[in-house]
């Protein structure tokens, strides 16, 4: 894909971390979830992160938001580590867009409302000028004739389209994506997974859960493996898929990819 | 094989006559079955047998303006035991001249209920208009400025008491119960704990006891000459028992929120009091409705235990009404104008709850 060449050198010239994994690990109780996870991610890098269910891989991208705690290592996100420091872990949750498998919008507010909460109220934008960005995210998003609707009148991939929109709305440096397109019945992911494409041109930072193989080779500048709490396997999608080193890794592609 | 031939639309055809309609209507709900037609009919006979007598009771032999003594001769219902009271029903040992002043109190408290039915209406004004509203139905109260009369809240009773507890009992207690209920939720363990054994011990304690407490035994507690209102101290009881049920209902409504609606809210960087504002408690207290309009209901009718604390609220005066030797033996007009009266408010409640439920989840599937 010639775009995304063109990124991947852009990446070069731009080296900067966004997000630093330091040798993180975190437990569920007695349950080592995760172990000793290293990662580093580049502004405007798209990273897939694939594995079998229960491998930690949602978990590893609650982390970054602090919507799971980390009991060892660290994590830095846009120069903030993340700690015990409320003020901070808000801090970081507004730079930080997050889009979930259940879409999670607010189903007592309209679309609108849905958008402009996180602006009016953490940003402190005027009503206004956020119900103007709002808009303007739901345009790209194509949703805006909805905008005065509940979530609860919308289909599932509209509502994950107006969650993206969302979190779109609070400007953030990163983009994280949580099985976005696994409650969506067949014939939506597609709307879905194109916003997300528009977005990946756009330069979005972005990390993916997910296990649409063919949005990780056209998307991604790097696919990671996860299989047991750990980073199994970090290659570019072209080598990722045709050449994986690991046994785990082969597979696992087996079994997706039928 | 040829397939069978599909329309590009079937055509809507209308139901089967016999299940609509008014003879539809009747044949499902009234006659469906020999079970439904047997009750159907039993249903009818006994209201055959006790509507109309009790009809005539209470309205065509009935005594509506007389003194005691025509009533007696009559056969009906003897509502002049309440009309010819009525001033002390509803105003118990307030000065009879400055009957005004309660009177034009209540029709205040009633303006201002009747405007914030209205959720359009919701706005700062009517939180002023309330301030205002208050201050100056406790001024017509009280009196004591202005060239209006002292009048010692020991004379206050009636209507107006049992309304003043009430509205102040339930407007407290609501939110004082939804802090309650954020306190049982808290991660602080000292919050938590506190807040789990006040509700706890205030559950565990019927509302007649805390009332006895506080008009008996507080008092013994304070120093020498100071006093507090006995009225006051009935509210605060009404409060505290009040807001530990309502704890209850609304815990168990932030419990049905999913974890979901949470992590969305926090992941957009709103801080937790943001969080419950804007995102939590506007739909969990939506759930709650129902049960906790159940215990704004009752609470309205508990206000009545102030009796035994010797406070003249609506129901004393009827009682007292009834002590007078021309108007003995009438309990049963008396009281069912009571139970009107109390129907009226809770009804009304309720039937306000419904509307709101109605259009709060307008929209939302």
């Amino acid at each position: 894909m010639n775009s995304k060449s063109n990124n991947t050198s852009e990446l070069q010239h731009d080296r900067q971390a966004i997000i630093q994994i330091i040798d993180m690990h975190k437990w569920f109780g007695e349950f080592h979830v995760l172990k000793g996870i290293n990662l580093e991610v580049q502004k405007k890098e798209r990273i897939v992160i694939c594995g079998p269910s229960g491998s930690g891989k949602s978990t590893l991208i609650r982390c970054i938001n602090r919507l799971e705690e980390h009991q060892r290592g660290r994590i830095i996100v846009d120069g903030i580590e993340l700690t015990n420091n409320i003020k901070n872990i808000e801090k970081i949750r507004a730079e930080v867009g997050m889009v979930f498998q259940h879409f999670n919008l607010f189903p007592h507010l309209t679309i609108l409302e849905n958008l402009t909460l996180g602006p009016i109220w953490v940003r402190k934008v005027p009503r206004k000028e956020a119900e103007e960005t709002a808009m303007y995210y739901l345009e790209k998003v194509h949703i805006a004739e909805q905008a005065h609707k509940y979530p609860g009148q919308l289909s599932g991939g509209q509502q994950q389209r107006v969650a993206i929109a969302r979190s779109l709305c609070m400007a953030p440096k990163v983009m994280l994506f949580d099985e976005p397109t696994s409650a969506l019945d067949p014939e939506m992911i597609k709307e879905v997974l194109d916003v997300m494409i528009e977005l990946a041109q756009e330069g979005m930072t972005m990390i993916v859960v997910t296990h649409e193989m063919g949005f990780a080779k056209s998307v991604a500048h790097r696919v990671l493996f996860m299989d047991y709490g750990q980073i199994v396997e970090s290659n570019t999608p072209e080598e990722f898929f045709a050449n994986p080193r690991h046994e785990r890794t082969k597979l696992f592609l087996s079994q997706i990819l039928h | 094989m040829a397939y069978p031939e599909v329309q590009d639309k079937a055509e809507d055809l209308k139901p089967p006559v016999i299940q609509v309609g008014v003879i539809g209507w009747i044949r499902t709900n009234l006659f469906n079955g020999w079970l439904s037609s047997l009750l159907t009919l039993v249903s009818l006979y006994i209201l055959a047998k006790t509507v109309p007598p009790f009809f005539r009771w209470a309205f065509l032999d009935a005594a509506w303006n007389t003194a005691g003594e025509a009533c007696r001769a009559s056969q009906g219902a003897c509502w002049s035991v309440v009309t010819k009271n009525l001033r002390f029903i509803i105003f118990g040992f307030y000065p009879y001249h400055l009957h005004w002043r309660p009177l034009l109190a209540m029709i205040m408290l009633f303006v201002l209920l009747f405007l914030s039915r209205e959720r359009s209406n919701w706005k700062p004004w009517l939180l002023y208009s309330w301030l205002i509203g208050l201050g100056a139905m406790g001024l017509l109260m009280r009196g004591g400025i202005l060239g209006l009369e002292p009048v010692e809240s020991s004379q206050w009773g009636g209507l107006p008491l049992t309304l003043l507890l009430s509205v102040f009992g339930l407007t407290a207690a609501y939110p004082l119960g939804v802090i309650l209920a954020l306190g049982r939720r808290s991660r602080m363990p000292a919050i938590r704990y506190l807040c789990v054994v006040y509700i706890e011990l205030i559950r565990g304690v019927p509302l007649i006891s805390l009332l006895f407490m506080a008009s008996i035994i507080f008092p013994l507690f304070l120093p020498e000459g100071i006093t507090i209102n006995k009225i006051l101290r009935a509210q605060v009881a009404i409060i505290l028992f009040t807001a530990a049920y309502i704890a209850e209902v609304v815990r168990g409504g932030l419990q049905a929120m999913p974890k979901g609606q949470y992590e969305a809210a926090e992941s957009l960087g709103l801080n937790y009091y943001q969080t419950m504002r804007l995102v939590i408690l506007p739909q969990a207290l939506k759930i709650v409705i129902p049960p906790t309009v159940s215990i704004l209901i009752s609470a309205f009718k508990d206000t009545s235990l102030v009796v035994i604390i010797a406070l003249f609220d609506v129901l004393k005066t009827t009682q007292s009404v009834l002590s007078n030797p021309e108007w003995m033996g009438f309990s049963r007009e008396a009281y069912i104008f009571l139970a009107l009266l109390y129907f009226l408010g809770c009804f009304s409640m309720s039937n306000y709850s419904r509307k709101l439920e109605k259009e709060l989840s307008a929209g939302e599937l």
